[in-house]
């Protein structure tokens, strides 16, 4: 064993000999610890390090141990026989050592827990409230035109939210579309219905379902991207210097991304119900022998202009929550990299859930007044 | 047989395109060195360390690392010389999804053979030595930066490396935590005879600290001064080091 314990009268002598590189530390300080004699009155503990050859931190680790028990048990020790730099480093290791805070805080019990998630709901409120206070004065602001919002910046925003988006939009939308009529048409084939899939299909998209879909794809592409831009600029205190610059943060973060995204949406909408409907025909026409004109003769009787409007008004209600959970997450968002990750995610999954909940609310009031 | 230095820099030009930061630069470190690299902000030094540490490639030249050229190595053995290598970031570059001890702990899980109790007491040990011991359960965020600083170095020592590499180490720290990391820089160098490179700008660090250095002058791209800082301070070579080891006096 390359370390003995020897007790000589009131003093306890640990020898090392051979190398010390990668060794166990946990068995040779059990070895220690069990080698202490319990009852023995033992003045001094010291090292001989005469045969001790080459060592690694894993031997000043054990040594460091050791040095704790014996504080802890109140005994005596000498460094004397350590090498110079092997000494220096266990001094170090004791000397300068900030003191830390007193232990964190733990929560005992699940009423506890119970009472802080229920502040932390209360003041996510509070904060939800306040920040949409805030857009509202600065969309007041902005038609007195005296808001501070940057023309290029909405601009950028818009390109963003628009022209960038119709490719996705166009996709996912077809794509909807298509396995709306390809669904439908397999239960409207069973009694030669399946003439029905153009209207199923076309009162589906422009009723809801477009709106619904570039909803999700912009909550995922765009409300994402605001989160993180406006979450990067807290990490990096630029929103702190707009703040002390005396610049709303809501005139000037908020408000050209929500404009430009309520611009955008019921406008992506319209192309989503279109391309939707073109996935139902492509449907249609190639699968359940449906000439052109007949499919396009049944989408235009089922199309309905009020529909239309509830579609074009839900993409708008759905923009003004992309933009609303997106510039939130990213203005409350904490000051490091993984909190623009949480920002992200929350303002996604939050904008997915408060759409559905709008949506449902939409669908129970339009059916009161029978629309 | 004679040692290698620990690093040995042959013929080293440095761009960024067309944009030429340093030329044909010669320099080597000797073992247990502690040697600066300064030099005016833009001229490149933190580009330099991330040719050295193997972050960007240089336009051309040749980096011997304790004796084997370290750009023409295999991955494996990239890898192999980089596990003798420890970094401490500007900003200590802690994972801030993770304690201290893990932080630490990582290196060691990933390439030694260490037992979970083992690498606990290797990482007690590690932050000891930089004063931040029963800060183990403390995350990146509920530390100051200074703290955070030497926590970056206790990560950095997690593998016992033979050269450690420190980027700015006093950028935005107060005089006082400045100085005492200058200080265990100096008894690290001292208890372990780790090989230290430094870039800073900061005088105060390099006349405290430096064995020897370089001055990168960024009007030249080429190093104008080499030795240690005190003797090109009192013998400058040009009035560029002059003006910079001076705060911008003219020389006489």
């Amino acid at each position: 064993m390359p370390i003995t314990f020897q007790k000589q009268d009131s003093d306890f002598l640990l020898v090392f000999r051979g190398d010390f590189i990668n060794f166990e530390i946990s068995s040779a300080l059990n070895d220690f610890i069990k080698s202490l004699p319990e009852n023995a009155k033992i003045k001094t503990i010291s090292f001989n390090t005469e045969k001790l050859s080459d060592w690694d931190s894993s031997f000043v680790s054990f040594l460091y141990q050791v040095l704790l028990v014996i504080k802890e048990k109140n005994l005596g020790y000498s460094l004397e026989n350590l090498p110079d730099n092997l000494k220096h480093l266990l001094e170090l290791s004791f000397e300068r050592a900030l003191i830390p805070p007193s232990a964190k805080p733990q929560q005992s019990d699940w009423l506890e827990k119970i009472g802080d998630w229920a502040l932390r709901v209360l003041s996510a409120l509070k904060k939800g409230m306040s920040f949409i206070d805030e857009t509202y004065f600065s969309f007041i602001r902005l038609l007195f035109k005296k808001a501070v919002l940057r023309k290029e910046d909405f601009l950028f925003a818009l390109d963003d939210c628009g022209p960038k988006a119709i490719g996705i939009v166009s996709l996912i939308s077809f794509m909807v579309g298509l396995i709306l009529a390809f669904v439908g048409a397999l239960q409207l084939k069973t009694f030669g219905a399946q003439i029905y899939v153009a209207s199923l299909v076309t009162i589906g998209m422009v009723r809801i379902m477009g709106a619904i879909m570039v909803g999700i794809i912009m909550a995922g592409r765009t409300g994402a991207s605001f989160a993180a831009t406006i979450g990067t600029m807290q990490v990096n205190e630029e929103v702190d210097a707009l703040r002390t610059m005396g610049i709303p943060v809501s005139d000037f973060l908020v408000l050209p991304r929500i404009s430009a995204l309520v611009i955008a949406m019921p406008i992506l909408t319209c192309l989503a119900d279109f391309m939707g409907i073109l996935g139902g025909a492509s449907v249609g026409i190639l699968l359940l022998d449906i000439t052109p004109s007949e499919f396009w003769l049944y989408a235009w009787k089922a199309f309905n202009l009020t529909n239309f409007w509830v579609g074009v008004f839900h993409g708008v209600v759905f923009g003004i929550i992309i933009s609303l959970c997106g510039c939130y997450y990213g203005i409350n968002c904490g000051r490091n990299a993984d909190s623009v990750g949480v920002a992200t995610t929350k303002a996604v999954v939050s904008a997915i859930v408060w759409m559905i909940v709008i949506t449902g609310i939409i669908t129970v009031i339009l059916k009161e007044f029978n629309i | 047989m004679i040692t290698p230095p620990a690093i040995q820099v042959e013929n080293l030009t440095l761009a960024y395109g067309n944009r030429v930061l340093l030329k044909n630069a010669d320099f080597s470190v000797k073992k247990g060195d502690i040697f600066i690299i300064m030099g005016a902000s833009g001229s490149g030094k933190s580009s330099l360390l991330r040719i050295l540490t193997g972050l960007t490639k240089p336009a051309s030249g040749k980096i011997l690392i304790n004796g084997t050229d370290f750009l023409n190595a295999s991955e494996e053995q990239q890898l192999n010389i980089m596990k003798k290598c420890g970094i401490l970031y500007q900003s200590g570059a802690l994972f801030s999804s993770m304690t201290l001890a893990e932080n630490i702990a990582l290196p060691l899980q990933q390439y030694s053979t260490y037992s979970k109790e083992d690498i606990s007491y290797l990482v007690s040990l590690k932050l000891a030595l930089v004063g931040l011991a029963g800060f183990e359960e403390f995350y990146p965020s509920e530390i100051s930066g200074g703290m955070k600083k030497r926590a970056g170095l206790a990560r950095a020592l997690a593998l016992d490396p033979e050269i450690l590499y420190f980027d700015e180490p006093s950028a935005g720290l107060d005089p006082v935590s400045s100085r005492l990391l200058d200080n265990l820089m100096m008894d690290i160098n001292q208890s372990l005879g780790t090989t230290l490179v430094v870039v800073t700008h900061e005088l105060d660090s390099i006349f405290t600290i430096a064995k020897n250095a370089i001055f990168i002058d960024a009007t030249t791209q080429t190093i104008s001064a080499r030795g240690n800082p005190h003797e090109l301070l009192k013998n400058p070579p040009n009035e560029n080091i002059y003006k910079f080891l001076t705060r911008g006096k003219n020389h006489a």
